[in-house]
C-alpha cells in the first residue's frame, strides 16, 4: 500500500511532533502513575483531539485514515497517549458525532475537538464485560429526566473528561433492547469518580470506576433514540477497533524499532536475531495494512465490522509478540527499565483485552463470515 | 519408565507446597509492589532446609537430589517468583559450585552456613557488556602474592544486594580467550567489593538484582574456585544444572496461572454462563495444562539425568529451560486473557505471573542460546 502525499506528510509530521512532545514524557509517567496531561495538551494545541470531525465543530477535517496515522505515530513512542487519544476519539466523541442531535453536536462536539476536556465511554461494569448487554446501571425515565444509578468500571479518561457517554438500561428485562446511552456532564451532582485503577500497564492512562448516585439527566440527553442503546454503542465499538488497531500497530512498530536499534549496534548479529527480527518486521506490516485497510473502508463508508475486528485482533496479538521477541533477543537490558520494551510489553496486553477481547474478535470475525454465505 | 516421584521426593514437594501457600503465597504481591528483598521468607527457608539443598549432610545440608531441588523450586514459585529464584540461586548457582569444585578448605568454610542461611549466595557471571557471550567479559583479576586484585563490573545479578557471598568470574590470562577466565568465591566484606545500581525490573521485582562492582577488590588465592583458568568450565557446569532449576520456576509459575485460572473461569459468568462453559476457554484451559504437563516432565528428566549420574545432560537441561520459559510466558498471557479486564489490574495475581514469566527466557541463558545449546548437542 502505497500511502498519498498528503498522508505520508501527515505521517511524518505525527512522528515529529510524537517524538519531539510525547516521548520525552512516556517513561515518566509510567513510572509514577501521573497521568499524561502534558502530552494531552500538546495534542489538544495540534488539533489532534478533533481530527476527523468537520471544521465547523472544532475539528480538523481530516479522514479515519489520517487518525489512525496519527494513533499509530503517538502511541509508538507512548502507548498511555496513544489509547487516550484512541478513547477520547473513537468512543469519547464519535458517538456524539454519529448519533447526535444537531444541537447536541454543537454543544458537545467543539470543547472535546479543541480539547477543553476529554470525552469519556462507560460501558463495562463489574459484571459486564464481553456480556455487554447485561449491564445493571439503570435509567428511570421520570418527569424531570433519567435518574440513573449504578457503576461502571476500566473507564478511560474519566477524571479528566467534560462528557461521558453512559450506557444504562431502562428495562432489565428488555436485555440488550432496554438500553439507553446518555451524555452525562462529569459535573452533574450524582456523578463520582469511584477509584483509579492499579493496572500492568498504561500507567500513563487514566482508568477509573464512576459511580451514579441518583444522578439526574435531561432527557434531551439521550443520545439517538431511547432504547436503541445497545446499537449505538456496538457501532461505537466496531469503529474503535481501527483506533485500538492503530494504537497495537504503534506499539508494535516502537518494539520493532527498539529490537533493530539493538541489533544495527551489534557488530555480528546471529542468524537466529536475524529471522526474529524480519519476522516481527513482517507482522507488523501485515498489521499495518489491516488497520489502513480497514480505516478506508469507513472513509468509505463501508459496513466494516470484520474489517475492523480482523485489524483489532491481529495487530493485538502481533504487538504482545513483537515487544516479547524483542525482550527475548535483546535479554536483560532489555527486561530492565533502560528500553522502553518492558513497558511496551506491559502496554500491549491491554489491546488484547479492551474494546472486546480477542475472543469476541474471534466470534465477531466468524459470525460475519457466517453470515455473508448464510446470505448469498 | 517411571514417571512417578519417589515416597522421599513427595515429601519435599508437600513440605515445600504447604510453606509457600501459608508464607510466600500472601506476602508475594506486596513484595512484588515495594520490590523489598524477602529476608523474613528466607529466614524461614533456611529453617525447613531448604537453603542447603544440594549440600551434602556433611556440610549441615539436606543432600536432596535434584529431581527434589526441582520439585521443591516449582512449589516455592507457584507461590512467588521472585522467591523461587532466589531459592534457585542459593542451591544451585551458588552452593552447587562449591559442592562440585570447592576445595575441602573452601568446602569446610562456606557450606555449612550456606546450608544454615546463615550466608545467601549469588553468582557474578553476566557483565554490562557481557551477556551471551562469556568470551568478551572484562573484568579481570591479577595475582599479587597470596591475593587476586579483582577490577570490574557485574550486572543484572539475582540476590546482588542482599547476598553474603559470590561466586564471581573473571580474566586471569587475556590471552587465553574461554581458557583465560576464572572461578573466585567472593565475600561481601572483601575489601574494595560493592553493590552498585539497583535494576528495575519488569518482573521478578524482589530479587535484589544488582550491579556488583569490584575496584581493586582483594581476593585471597585459596578463594579460587576450581582451578586456574577453568571458570568457563566451571560456568558452563553450574548452567547446565541451574537452568533445569529455572524450568522448575517456569513450571510453578505457569502452574499458579492455571491454578487461578481454573478458579476464575468457574466463578465469572458471563452470558448467563460460568466461562469456562464456552470452548474458547476450555481451549485456553486444555492448550494450558498440556504445555505444563509437558514442560513438567522435561524438567523432571533433566534433572532424573543428573541425579543418574550422567556426565553431559546440557542438552536436556537447554531443552526444558527452553520449553517450560515459552510455556510459562504463553500460559500467563492466556491467563491475563482469561481474566480480562481484571487480569489487567493488581487486583489478581495474573498480572504479576505474566511480568515474572518473560524472565525465564533470558536469564541463565536466552532461549536463542538454548537453541544453540540444543543444536551443538545433536551435532556432537
Amino acid at each position: 500500500m502505497i500511502l498519498s502525499e498528503q498522508h505520508l506528510k501527515w505521517r511524518e509530521r505525527m512522528r515529529d511532533f510524537s517524538l519531539k512532545q510525547v516521548q520525552p514524557g512516556a517513561s515518566s509517567c509510567d513510572k509514577s502513575g501521573e497521568f499524561v496531561d502534558a502530552n494531552v495538551k500538546a495534542m489538544a494545541r495540534q488539533g489532534l483531539l478533533g481530527i476527523t470531525w468537520p471544521k465547523e465543530l472544532g475539528g480538523m477535517g481530516m479522514d479515519y485514515l489520517s487518525y489512525a496515522i496519527a494513533v499509530e505515530e503517538v502511541s509508538r513512542v507512548c502507548a498511555s497517549t496513544g489509547i487516550t487519544l484512541a478513547a477520547h476519539t473513537s468512543l469519547g466523541t464519535y458517538p456524539i458525532y454519529k448519533f447526535g442531535t444537531d444541537e447536541q453536536k454543537r454543544k458537545y462536539i467543539p470543547p472535546l475537538a479543541k480539547g477543553r476536556h476529554l470525552g469519556a465511554f462507560g460501558l463495562t461494569e463489574p459484571n459486564a464485560g464481553s456480556d455487554a448487554a447485561s449491564i445493571e446501571t439503570s435509567a428511570v425515565k421520570t418527569g424531570k429526566g433519567f435518574v440513573v444509578n449504578g457503576s461502571k468500571r476500566f473507564i478511560t479518561s474519566a477524571s479528566f473528561a467534560g462528557t461521558v457517554i453512559v450506557a444504562a438500561s431502562q428495562d432489565r428485562n428488555l436485555g440488550r433492547k432496554g438500553i439507553t446511552c446518555l451524555i452525562v456532564e462529569t459535573k452533574t451532582p450524582g456523578f463520582t469518580v469511584a477509584s483509579e485503577e492499579n493496572k500492568l500497564g498504561l500507567k500513563g492512562s487514566n482508568t477509573v470506576e464512576l459511580a451514579f448516585e441518583d444522578m439526574l439527566v435531561p432527557v434531551e440527553n439521550v443520545l439517538g433514540r431511547e432504547l436503541e442503546g445497545y446499537r449505538i454503542f456496538m457501532e461505537t465499538l466496531d469503529g474503535g477497533r481501527i483506533s485500538i488497531g492503530a494504537f497495537c500497530l504503534g506499539m508494535a512498530q516502537g518494539a520493532l524499532d527498539t529490537l533493530a536499534g539493538w541489533l544495527a549496534k551489534c557488530k555480528h548479529p546471529s542468524q537466529m536475531a536475524s529471522k526474529r527480527l524480519s519476522d516481527v518486521a513482517v507482522e507488523v506490516e501485515a498489521a499495518r495494512l489491516m488497520v489502513y485497510n480497514a480505516a478506508q473502508y469507513k472513509d468509505a463508508d463501508l459496513r466494516a465490522d470484520k474489517e475492523c475486528a480482523f485489524a483489532k485482533l491481529y495487530a493485538s496479538e502481533v504487538a504482545v509478540r513483537a515487544a516479547g521477541t524483542a525482550i527475548e533477543v535483546i535479554g536483560m537490558p532489555a527486561a530492565s527499565c533502560d528500553l522502553p520494551v518492558a513497558r511496551i510489553y506491559r502496554d500491549a496486553k491491554l489491546g488484547e483485552i479492551g474494546e472486546g477481547t480477542s475472543e469476541v474478535m474471534r466470534m465477531i470475525i466468524a459470525r460475519e463470515i457466517l453470515s455473508e454465505i448464510q446470505s448469498s | 519408565m517411571n514417571f512417578s516421584l519417589t515416597e522421599d521426593q513427595k515429601m519435599v514437594q508437600s513440605m515445600a507446597r504447604e510453606f509457600a501457600a501459608k508464607e510466600l503465597e500472601p506476602k508475594a504481591a506486596e513484595i512484588d509492589a515495594s520490590g523489598e528483598f524477602p529476608h523474613e521468607s528466607v529466614k524461614k527457608m533456611a529453617e525447613l532446609g531448604l537453603l542447603g539443598m544440594v549440600i551434602p549432610e556433611k556440610y549441615g545440608g539436606a543432600g536432596f537430589d535434584f529431581v527434589s531441588l526441582a520439585v521443591a523450586i516449582e512449589e516455592i514459585s507457584r507461590a512467588c517468583g521472585s522467591t523461587g529464584v532466589i531459592t534457585a540461586v542459593h542451591n544451585s548457582l551458588a552452593s552447587w559450585p562449591i559442592v562440585n569444585w570447592g576445595s575441602d578448605a573452601t568446602k569446610d568454610k562456606y557450606l555449612p552456613r550456606m546450608a544454615t542461611g546463615e550466608l545467601l549466595g549469588a553468582f557474578g557471571l553476566t557483565e554490562p557488556n557481557c551477556g551471551s557471550d562469556p568470551g568478551s567479559m572484562e573484568a579481570k583479576a591479577v595475582l599479587d602474592g597470596d591475593h587476586y586484585v579483582l577490577n570490574g563490573a557485574k550486572r543484572f545479578i539475582t540476590n546482588g544486594g542482599a547476598a553474603d557471598i559470590f561466586i564471581v568470574f573473571a580474566v586471569t590470562d587475556p590471552d587465553a580467550g574461554s581458557r583465560g577466565i576464572t572461578a573466585f568465591v567472593v565475600e561481601k566484606d572483601f575489601p574494595g567489593f560493592s553493590v552498585g545500581k539497583h535494576e528495575d525490573l519488569l518482573g521478578l521485582r524482589a530479587t535484589s538484582n544488582c550491579e556488583l562492582i569490584f575496584e581493586d577488590c582483594k581476593v585471597p588465592k585459596e578463594n579460587v574456585l576450581g582451578e586456574v583458568g577453568a571458570g568457563f568450565k566451571v560456568a558452563m557446569g553450574t548452567l547446565d544444572v541451574s537452568r533445569i532449576d529455572i524450568g522448575a520456576q517456569a513450571v510453578g509459575i505457569a502452574q499458579a496461572a492455571l491454578d487461578k485460572s481454573l478458579a476464575y473461569s468457574q466463578e465469572r459468568k458471563q452470558f448467563g454462563r460460568a466461562i469456562c462453559e464456552f470452548e474458547m476457554i476450555q481451549e485456553k484451559l486444555a492448550l494450558m495444562a498440556t504445555s505444563i504437563d509437558a514442560a513438567r516432565l522435561l524438567v523432571y528428566n533433566a534433572a532424573f539425568q543428573k541425579d543418574a549420574g550422567r556426565k553431559r545432560f546440557s542438552k536436556e537441561s537447554a531443552m526444558c529451560k527452553l520449553f517450560a520459559a515459552t510455556a510459562a510466558v504463553e500460559v500467563t498471557k492466556e491467563a491475563v486473557q482469561i481474566f480480562g479486564g481484571y487480569g489487567y489490574t493488581k487486583d489478581y495475581p495474573v498480572e504479576r505471573y505474566f511480568r515474572d514469566a518473560k524472565c525465564m527466557e533470558i536469564y541463565e541463558g536466552t532461549s536463542e542460546i538454548q537453541k544453540i545449546v540444543i543444536a551443538r548437542s545433536l551435532l556432537g
